[in-house]
């Protein structure tokens, strides 16, 4: 893979044009995992070589007899390490399935491979994906390869991390409340969270079940829009899976947004975002107004619901989802304690880390005898506001522009603290996932540090071609901006 | 002076569904399996697993409520009930508890007193958990998940009943209901139909309801009976000391035939039920319904009015017959092969209810063909075989669907309407019993029916009877 | 005013979700719950009568499966990530007392 091939469509290009072989291409992917995941600490765990090596030989065959002829075949994959890998650990970044070797894939694993892309590795997350800096993981710190003092973000911020440092072309991470948006938005990279529904979530170990869509994470929108093509599609396993027959994302990437309206919910640039974020939004919408599209702000009401609903909400799903980690089926089982109760407890407290055991506490909590009307149900109701919110924002505009996130990457080591005040930064992501919307993240700059900038384009249930079409749109031109500058 | 108690209890009856996959995977729900070859990553809770409904749970729950006259929720969803238990692989099971499929319906029982509406409250739709085997070598527990997400209906009644034999008549009445529909065996010993009794007392004539226990593990009607009677006098001893019921969840153990309370403080029975976010509602149209109610089948009373009518059989016969779907399918099968319905109802009723018991089977399990019977029927009519001979054909029939055609060829069991063998064999048969011979002539008639036997026996059973009768009388 | 969250509740709370919580954890676990608690009353500022609860996100409904078995014998690979089994059952503590 030679520089000029930056993304992962050019690549798969010179597989087909026979200009690298796919096990050239696995080759270098591992030699850059080697070379440089020690400094970021992306990857929880690399396949095997030597099955790496038989799969991409067997791949150059099928491409080199016609069978295979997919847009990104050969192209090595990072998957984030909450989506099953037969045969390859899946822990979800946490003790209590440190050993758990999955004995299937998820869908959207088993569609890439069909589609001829590798699983590289897994990569690191916060733990069950609770969390925004990766930080709660079990196993490692993962740096922010812009700057390594920094926090990728979370909670896929392995699958962002191993992007943004070039050791993979693409990755697959997941977003309950922004954990796709906001570390692409802290790394840099470009992600995209699918409307509820778009990709299965077969194989996507729970969070919060309402909320979860698994997205893909790369260097560009064009990358990414290939990404979901083919994770993308109906799956009888997964009830909650969408028919849908628009998923021809890449023929969506057009630079044209003549027209478009695009609306700037007002309550997203106020208190507690970065004068360096503000500004960065600002210069974009600047952007797509100099692009033909029609740009405004206007209220979006309820905003400041979104948060406590969210947090009710995720962490009642969390505790029933996760109840099932209790050391009798799989994963860990502690080696203390006497009887079946005294094991269940000891087992869990042991593996589950303090942020998971905090959101398992608050779920059975608001669950309980006496409070789930006051609280699960008042989280619901607000819920169906939240998405009336948005339907009647879409009557009038095309897509909404925000922030990924009030800020740009904290330090390591400063966030988990005061988990509440961490809590309040998903502001700009968490209610897209009660609406079940899709939203873009693209990188729209950087601040006085250097540390990138992510704005999130949001699109009304199944408009992801909007958002992509926009996305790819400001890309283009951002990109002639930079080369002008360059050159002046 | 001693204080006049009334019983009244609920029941709680959980029926296993023959579908033939589980409610949300597709693994067999056949029992005999070796330990846990039944699973997948569905049914044993594995990380990233989801539910998908069969479609046939949701037929069968509604062919069963309508049948017990429910009303039906068109927007039903499913629930989450949340507790850990090793046969629970996910730690909660997935039942129905805001919005259960069936509600406020009734089925009509005998009683001493003439017909009694025992009212439904609701029938939902629930998966069943696993099988848990102690091990007294390990001093654990063994789990085998082959149980785990076979589909189960909950039919909760009202507190309508007031004694065992009320208990007794609605469960029938619900099992003959159901295997009728075809949607489950109901088997109490295998647990494809299990009874949990909800049972309080009260002073005779109070309208307000005393303490409740819960009464669980009870595997056959006569367990049924025996928990009923012992609980209620073990709370009106409570009641008589001026001690409280406590209400609770009580084991019966049928071989102490005693109950003890289940109790735990790691058990805060405090189930978290919240809307199951990975299964969508099931709406229900007038036309699912609809199309629900025309498939019903012709259940045990018509059917019984219908025989009486068509067949001129007795009520109590025509009662028999219909006790068992599966006796009355075979009763009309083989009464159309052969056009001999009351003959077929005697083999039925008289026979194989006998072999039924004897054997200690369940009707539902007997398998031979109607066409069998129905030739067997023939065999005896025409006197081809002898009433004896037709009895021992008909076992073999019963245990092994036999050709009764080639079976009594086979073993030669026609009838000997051959006078001139008859005679060789009768002569000898006065021969070895000239007592009996002497006797006879001197005018004790009712020797011949000992020589007759005699006679049967030399020729193995198969002498035409009357023919016997006569030949040895013409020698005598 | 939220609900006030005692170790009482914590000590409750955990016997439901089935945690061990060391007594400086519990304590943890009492003021972080109570600040949860004191955010989310946010909530009741919304007027939300008549609102229905959004248990789905889209009116799709009935998706089923046929009632065909597909499943084969998955008892080995069900097995593999056990703790603790014996003869092709998953070995646990003993469940009854």
């Amino acid at each position: 893979m030679t520089q000029k091939t930056r993304t992962a469509l050019a690549l798969a290009g010179e597989i087909r044009k026979g200009k690298c072989s796919v096990r050239e291409t696995v080759q270098e992917t591992l030699k850059k995992i080697r070379t440089l995941d020690g400094d970021v600490g992306a990857f929880l765990a690399v396949a095997p070589e030597e099955e790496l090596l038989a799969k991409a030989d067997s791949i150059q065959k099928r491409i080199d007899s016609g069978s295979l002829t997919g847009p990104l075949a050969g192209v090595p994959v990072a998957v984030k390490d909450n989506i099953c890998t037969k045969g390859l650990a899946t822990t979800c970044a946490s003790r209590i399935l440190e050993n758990f070797i999955p004995p299937y894939s998820a869908d959207a694993v088993e569609r890439l491979e069909a589609a001829g892309a590798l699983v590289i590795g897994k990569t690191n997350m916060d733990e069950f994906a609770m969390g925004s800096t990766t930080e709660t993981s079990a196993f490692k710190v993962t740096r922010n390869p812009r700057n390594p003092e920094h926090v990728p973000g979370g909670s896929s911020g392995g699958s962002c991390a191993a992007v943004a440092a070039g050791e993979v072309l693409l990755a697959l991470g997941s977003d309950t409340g922004g954990s796709i948006r906001q570390p692409s938005a802290f790394c840099g990279v470009t992600g995209l969270k699918p409307t509820y529904g778009t990709v299965s979530r077969y194989g996507l170990i729970a969070y919060a079940s309402s909320l979860d869509q698994i997205g893909p994470v790369a260097g560009n929108v064009s990358d990414c829009a290939a990404l979901l093509e083919i994770i993308a599609g109906h799956d009888p396993k997964d009830a909650t899976s969408l028919q849908r027959r628009d998923c021809e994302f890449t023929a969506a990437c057009v630079a044209d947004i003549r027209g478009m309206k695009i609306g700037i919910p007002e309550a997203y640039l106020q208190e507690g975002l970065d004068p360096e974020v503000r500004q960065a939004i600002l210069r974009a919408a600047e952007t797509f107004r100099s692009l033909g599209a029609e740009v405004e702000t206007f209220e979006l009401p309820l905003t400041e619901y979104a948060i406590p609903a969210y947090y009710l909400i995720a962490s009642a799903e969390a505790s029933s989802n996760l109840a099932r980690f209790d050391g009798v089926k799989y994963g860990y089982r502690s080696p203390e304690g006497e009887g079946l109760h005294e094991m269940y407890k000891r087992s869990r407290s042991e593996g589950f880390g303090p942020e998971v055991k905090r959101r398992i506490m608050l779920g059975s909590f608001v669950l309980s005898a006496g409070y789930y009307d006051a609280y699960y149900l008042k989280a619901l109701r607000t819920r169906a506001l939240i998405r009336e919110s948005y339907t009647q924002a879409f009557r009038t505009y095309d897509l909404l522009l925000a922030p990924a996130y009030p800020t740009t990457a904290p330090k390591l080591g400063v966030s988990l603290d005061d988990p509440l005040k961490m809590y309040l930064g998903d502001i700009h992501t968490v209610s897209v996932n009660l609406a079940g919307l899709p939203a873009i993240s693209i990188p729209c700059g950087a601040d006085s540090r250097g540390l990138p900038i992510g704005m999130q384009l949001i699109g009304d249930a199944f408009m992801e071609k909007k958002i992509l079409r926009a996305a790819f749109t400001y890309e283009q031109a951002a990109g002639t901006e930079a080369a002008e500058k360059k050159e002046a | 002076m001693k204080k006049q108690y009334e019983t009244v209890i609920g029941l709680e009856v959980h029926v296993e569904l023959a579908t033939k996959t589980k409610i949300f995977c597709s693994c067999p729900t056949a029992f005999g399996g070796a330990p846990n070859t039944h699973t997948c990553p569905v049914c044993t809770g594995m990380p990233g697993a989801l539910p998908v409904l069969n479609r046939q749970v949701v037929e069968d729950a509604l062919a069963v409520g309508l049948a017990a006259n429910c009303g039906i929720n068109q927007y039903c969803r499913f629930d989450r009930k949340n507790y850990f238990y090793p046969d629970n692989p996910q730690n909660y099971q997935i039942s129905q508890l805001y919005l259960p499929i069936c509600h406020d319906g009734y089925v009509e029982i005998e009683t001493s007193n003439g017909p009694k509406k025992i009212r439904i409250h609701e029938i939902h739709m629930e998966e069943d958990a696993g099988k848990l085997i102690h091990d007294e070598w390990e001093d654990s527990s063994l789990v085998d998940f082959n149980r785990s997400g076979v589909p189960l209906l909950e039919i909760v009644s009202e507190p309508d009943m007031r004694s065992a034999d009320e208990v007794i008549a609605y469960l029938e009445k619900l099992r003959r209901m159901i295997q009728y529909l075809g949607a489950s065996d109901c088997k109490l010993q295998e647990g494809s139909m299990r009874a949990d009794v909800n049972l309080s007392i009260r002073e005779v004539g109070q309208t307000g309801f005393g303490t409740r226990t819960e009464m669980k593990n009870l595997n056959s009607f006569k367990a049924i009976r025996r928990a009923i009677e012992n609980e209620q006098e073990r709370q009106a001893e409570l009641l008589e000391a001026g001690k409280p019921v406590i209400q609770e969840t009580r084991r019966w153990d049928d071989n102490k035939e005693a109950s003890y309370a289940m109790r735990s403080k790691e058990d805060a029975k405090d189930y978290r039920y919240f809307p199951d976010p990975d299964l969508p509602p099931v709406l229900i149209s007038d036309e699912w319904i609809e199309r629900v109610r025309r498939r019903l089948p012709e259940f045990q009373e018509e059917k019984a009015e219908r025989y009486v009518r068509e067949y001129q059989l007795s009520e109590y016969d025509a009662g028999l017959l219909t006790e068992s779907r599966n006796i009355a399918r075979l009763f009309e099968e083989t009464a159309s092969i052969c056009g001999k319905p009351k003959k077929a109802a005697n083999w039925l009723i008289g026979e194989t209810l006998r072999l039924l018991r004897e054997k200690n089977m369940d009707p539902e399990d007997l398998d031979f063909s109607p066409e069998h019977l129905a030739a067997l029927i023939d065999l005896a009519d025409s006197g081809a075989v002898n009433n004896q001979v037709a009895k021992k054909v008909f076992e073999r029939i019963f245990e092994e669907d036999a050709d009764p055609v080639a079976y009594v060829e086979e073993h030669g069991l026609k009838t000997v309407n051959d006078a001139g063998a008859l005679e060789a064999a009768a002569r000898k048969v006065l021969e070895e019993n000239a007592d009996a011979a002497e006797q006879y002539r001197q005018g004790k008639e009712k020797i011949l029916g000992f020589l007759i036997g005699q006679l049967m026996r030399e020729t193995k059973g198969q002498a035409n009877p009357s023919l016997a009768g006569e030949i040895l009388k013409k020698l005598l | 005013m939220a609900e006030t969250i005692t170790l009482e509740t914590i000590d409750y709370v955990s016997i439901l979700a089935k945690l061990k919580l060391t007594p400086e954890e519990t304590e943890g676990a009492r003021s972080d719950m109570q600040k949860m608690l004191d955010y989310v009353e946010k909530l009741n500022e919304l007027d939300t009568d008549g609102v229905e609860p959004m248990t789905h996100l889209f009116p799709y409904d009935n998706v089923f499966r046929e009632d065909i078995v597909t499943n084969g014998d998955a008892r080995e690979e069900m097995l593999a990530n056990a703790p603790k089994t014996k003869d092709g059952q998953y070995l646990v503590p003993k469940t009854i007392e």
